[in-house]
């Protein structure tokens, strides 16, 4: 025997799971939303996407290389290109290049670097860096263009998104602000305003049976929260007309994207299936909450901030139950 | 006008409200403790370390104040202050400081380096001396010997043992040591002792627990002790046991007169100069 | 069809060897028998340097409660009692014969005809246990548990049902499996036997359905046995675990430790077992061989080999076609939950079941990366644990966390190392951490008992 026996402690096999291949399978996943914003917003959403990539790459790599003095790069586990691109998607598509970059350097030199980089940040740089920018650009960040207009950039014609309509109708108690809506199909497909990859439900929803299909992430979190926010957005309508009809709470907005692709973060949503329904169903009274009563139009993302932060807790108190503890038929 | 009166009535009456509260709360709960205790644990380093045998400084601080009030402090040791901290105790409590035991300091007792014990496997996995452990006698063919993990390092909360990739043993920093005895605990072959030194820094240690048979362990090693007995004999002061193959020296005993390591045959017995420790180290480092 | 309800993994089966029938392999001339083959004390030995023994002579005895005793598996002779390295990495004593010829005691019956249970209407529990005892069986799926001690439960418990572990769950192995298309009426009375010896009415054979031939065969035959029902068993990894087993085929969970499979009723014994039990009661056979499956994917030949206990590995590798030029890593067991062995001359012992050679591209682990708290090693956990917590806190020594989360009711089945996507060594360092709080635990125990 030409060569030395390695010795170790069993398993002596693995499944094969990587990290990369998550990430890419996330990557993955994304690509129909991302096409969906190509082809809805045209060379603006390009342009963000690319610059969002790029500078969340060489924030990573000189975070790494130059303030924590890491030997090897940890651009390879495809982290920093996933962030990139979640980045990218929640923002409107004609917003100026150097905003971007600036929410890239808070994504990941603030929000995951300065934490310890990757699986320690307490919250999702994407959606830190986008609240981040939504309170320091605040007119850049909720003037979308509307959709459809692939070769106009920065002089498109903007528009009042779905979510405005809700707010203004929810708060006027005017039910017939309601009528404005776009109809429920142009809502799935994406023929309306909004941040580049929220407007296709159809492009999220194809994502989420990707990821749902490898095996990247369970149904507990994404379901959860679309459910919760179908009830009670349901019984807030029943209640009352000038509150929006549930279809459309649910296909308007974000709140697809943020629950397939930002709430299911791995680092920052909880361990067990326990504490991601907790989790979930809290996302989602949040961002009712937020959406009908709070200032901002949109509060998904702030509703999966707050919940990020509360994570570490929902940890502790829900726990998996022990082998033989309960369940089962016990003498 | 009268918002601001409002706002001060308001305020000031939450605030008698709170303080009074506050007052009912620290008299109901107050807890009575020795003012000594506090005195005393100030004058400790502060490091938490448990080397004393205690939870922590404050830990020791109570078991002072407690064995002064019995009449002695004898036994109780600060193993990172050392005598002076105890000096400071024993006048803070007026007592009489005792006499300390010697100056110890931590010791690994292998010298199997790279090129004296060679590798005939390799271990994969969790980068931890107590795993490797578990998973058999390791890379090499002795079972006795220093896994080269590094628990022993990433122990030491005062950063003083760094391992030495060349030799992958190792490396105690005398000035930093102070006893407290974590890498002897995380050490999971034993292989760290804490030995006594003499005034002028010197000890006289056997650098290997080689349990095996002579033959058995003069093949799997260089500087291994074969358990021959040479040291025993030459010994005059009787402080050389050989024990299950295996030299040990009652430092107590030691005269350090060096004679157990002109006789060893192996080379395994090292007057450890702790002032300038790394001369010692046979393979150059 | 049946399983566990938490947590398992499917690693690829990889069974090369399920078609191949088992073959005797040959003596070796130097036997090494381990003084300690099962769990507990180690045997003591009753016989001297020069002494001469045949096959199935008894030369050493039970050192304990927990205990077995060890007979000769060569006739031969004692050329010394000294150490060896076992597949634990460490060397250990044992008895080395030198073997001459293959002289048997008289009193084994070295026939193939199968003898019943109805041939023996005399036999008892006692006297069955004090057969199997006498004969030396240990739990043969690699636990190594006396399985005499396992038949004596301890008073309050009263065993309902024997289940025999066929479900086979760790990749490559095939030696239980080949058994029973091979012997099924052998097991069969092992079981009934083992039965009896439990006083139970009712026995389950689990076998997982990648299996099919199996199943067919032995649903088929053990229509003849009374009680004895086969449970068909959906294929997940670690179903054969005690715990994961009673589960399936009964629906009953084992409370947390220190309670036993026998709290809810339940006896488990492994194929293997069966079959010993039924060579040492109706042939008077004590457990000298056993079969052991030696595959891997680079090996030419790879076999189920009927092997003496103290065998030593090299010799089967080589009647399997020798050792393959790119061999990594020799594993005695199965790659889940098998160990890594030192040297290629680890003997044979009452508990190896297989040996798998990987190659040298197999047998590296990845590098690890940080945990991305992706949670699938909670949701692969078998116990309800959450390994990722239990790693972090066993690298920091925090023993009262790790005792809190039951560290201690892990059963070190790998599941959580086998699917982290960033390769961490979850189980090396939960694995210190289980036998550190096990020891706190015991000391605390004994202090207590001092007070």
């Amino acid at each position: 025997m030409n060569n030395k026996l390695t010795i170790s402690l069993s398993p002596h096999i693995h499944g094969g799971d990587s990290v990369q291949r998550n990430m890419y399978g996330v990557l993955l996943a994304l690509l129909p939303v991302l096409l969906s914003s190509f082809w809805f917003f045209g060379w603006g959403a390009v342009k963000i996407t690319c610059v969002s990539v790029l500078a969340c790459m060489a924030v990573e790599y000189a975070t790494g290389r130059w303030l924590l003095q890491r030997k090897a790069s940890t651009l390879s586990d495809g982290s920093a290109i996933v962030t990139g691109v979640l980045l990218a998607i929640n923002l409107p598509s004609n917003l100026p290049l150097w905003m971007v970059v600036a929410g890239a350097v808070f994504a990941i030199g603030v929000v995951k670097m300065t934490f310890g980089g990757l699986g320690c940040n307490l919250f999702n740089p994407a959606l830190a860096a986008r609240a981040f920018m939504l309170v320091s650009f605040p007119a850049a960040m909720t003037t979308w263009p509307l959709s459809g207009q692939p070769f106009f950039t920065t002089d498109a014609q903007t528009g009042a998104t779905p979510l405005t309509l809700i707010k203004e109708a929810a708060q006027t108690g005017n039910a017939s602000l309601l009528d404005k809506l776009p109809p429920l199909e142009d809502m799935l497909i994406g023929c309306t305003g909004g941040s580049m990859g929220e407007v296709s439900a159809l492009a999220v929803l194809m994502g989420l049976a990707f990821l749902l299909f490898k095996r990247i992430i369970t149904w507990h979190i994404p379901v959860s929260i679309v459910g919760t926010v179908f009830v009670v957005s349901g019984v807030m309508h029943l209640l009352h007309p000038a509150y929006a009809s549930p279809m459309v709470e649910v296909l308007s907005g974000g709140l697809l994207l943020g629950a397939v692709f930002m709430a299911t973060d791995y680092v920052t949503s909880p361990m067990t299936p326990k504490g991601q329904l907790v989790y979930g169903v809290a996302i989602g009274v949040l961002t009712v909450v937020i959406r009908t009563f709070g200032a901002y139009p949109e509060g998904m993302s702030f509703a999966i901030l707050i919940m990020n932060a509360l994570t570490p807790l929902i940890n502790r108190s829900c726990r998996p139950s022990l082998f033989g503890e309960k369940g089962g038929k016990n003498s | 006008m009268d918002t601001i009166l409002i706002a001060v009535i308001v305020l000031g009456v939450i605030g008698f409200t709170l303080s009074l509260v506050l007052y009912g709360v620290s008299r109901k709960f107050f807890v009575k403790e020795d003012p000594r205790i506090a005195q005393v644990a100030d004058a400790l380093p502060g490091a938490n370390c448990g080397g004393c045998g205690y939870p922590g400084c404050s830990g020791l601080a109570a078991a002072c104040v407690k064995a002064a009030d019995e009449g002695s402090l004898e036994g109780l040791l600060c193993p990172v202050g050392g005598q002076d901290t105890m000096t400071q105790i024993a006048a803070v409590l007026g007592m009489e400081s005792c006499a300390m035991s010697a100056k110890r300091v931590a010791v690994v007792c292998c010298e199997g380096s790279c090129a004296q014990r060679p590798d005939k496997r390799i271990y994969e996995g969790a980068q931890s001396c107590r795993t490797a452990h578990m998973a058999g006698m390791g890379a090499t063919d002795c079972a006795y010997g220093c896994l080269g993990c590094g628990d022993c390092a990433s122990h030491c909360q005062f950063g003083g043992v760094t391992m030495n990739p060349e030799t992958g043993l190792p490396e105690f920093n005398e000035q930093i040591c102070t006893a407290c005895g974590s890498c002897v605990k995380a050490c999971p072959r034993g292989l760290i002792s804490l030995v006594p030194v003499d005034s002028r820094g010197h000890a006289v240690v056997v650098k290997c627990k080689n349990k095996d048979k002579g033959v058995t362990a003069r093949n799997v090693c260089e500087v291994s002790c074969i358990g021959c007995k040479l040291c025993e004999k030459a010994c005059e002061s009787d402080a050389v046991r050989v024990e299950e193959n295996v030299a040990v020296i009652d430092g107590n005993k030691c005269t350090q007169c060096h004679k157990c390591i002109e006789k060893c045959p192996r080379g395994c017995i090292v007057s450890v100069d702790m002032l300038q420790r790394a001369k010692s180290c046979k393979c150059g480092n | 069809m049946n399983t566990f309800s938490k947590g398992g993994v499917h690693p690829h089966d990889n069974k090369l060897t399920a078609g191949i029938a088992i073959s005797t392999a040959g003596l070796p001339d130097v036997a090494v028998i381990p003084l300690s083959q099962h769990i507990g004390a180690p045997a003591k030995a009753i016989v001297a340097k020069g002494d001469h023994v045949k096959v199935g002579q008894k030369i050493a005895e039970a050192g304990g409660f927990v205990s077995a005793v060890i007979h000769a598996p060569v006739s031969g002779i004692v050329s010394k009692i000294d150490t060896v390295v076992d597949a634990s990495g460490y060397a250990r004593p044992a008895i080395y014969i030198q073997r001459d010829g293959d002289e048997w005691e008289s009193s084994i019956d070295r026939s193939d005809s199968l003898v019943t249970l109805d041939q023996h209407p005399d036999l008892t529990a006692e006297t069955i246990r004090e057969a199997i005892r006498e004969a030396g069986i240990v739990g043969m799926g690699g636990a190594c548990f006396p399985t005499h001690v396992k038949l004596s439960p301890p008073p309050g418990c009263i065993p309902e049902q024997v289940i025999i572990n066929a479900v086979e769950c760790e990749p490559y192995l095939t030696a239980d499996h080949r058994l029973l298309l091979e012997h099924p009426d052998e097991v069969l009375t092992g079981v009934g036997l083992l039965m009896k010896a439990a006083g139970v009415q009712k026995g389950f054979i689990a076998i997982e359905n990648n299996k099919p031939d199996a199943i067919l065969l032995m649903q088929e035959k053990a229509a003849a046995y009374d009680g004895i029902t086969v449970v068909p068993l959906k294929v997940k990894y670690p179903q054969g675990g005690e715990k994961q087993l009673i589960e399936a085929v009964t629906g009953r969970q084992v409370p947390p430790p220190p309670a036993l499979p026998v709290n809810v009723g339940a006896i488990i014994q492994n194929v293997g077992t069966a079959y010993a039990v039924y060579e040492a009661v109706m042939k008077h056979k004590p457990l000298i061989e056993r079969v052991v499956t030696v595959t891997g994917k680079h090996l030419s030949r790879p076999a189920n080999l009927r092997a003496r206990i103290g065998t030593p590995m090299s010799q089967l590798i080589e009647e399997c076609g020798g050792w393959p030029e790119d061999t990594g890593k020799l594993i005695g067991g199965g790659p889940m939950m098998g160990k890594a062995l030192h040297h290629a001359d680890v003997p044979v012992c009452k508990g190896s079941s297989g040996i798998l050679l990987m190659s040298e591209e197999e047998s590296h682990r990845s590098t690890p990366s940080p945990c991305i708290r992706c949670a699938k090693c909670v949701a692969a956990c078998p116990m309800g644990l959450e390994p990722y917590l239990l790693a972090k806190a066993a690298e920091r020594d925090i023993w009262n966390l790790l005792e809190e989360h039951h560290v201690t009711s892990c059963i070190e089945c790998g599941s959580c190392q086998f699917t982290c996507p960033s390769y961490r060594p979850l189980l090396d360092v939960i694995r210190v951490a289980k036998a550190t709080v096990t020891g706190i635990q015991r000391a605390r125990a004994s202090a207590q008992q001092n007070k």
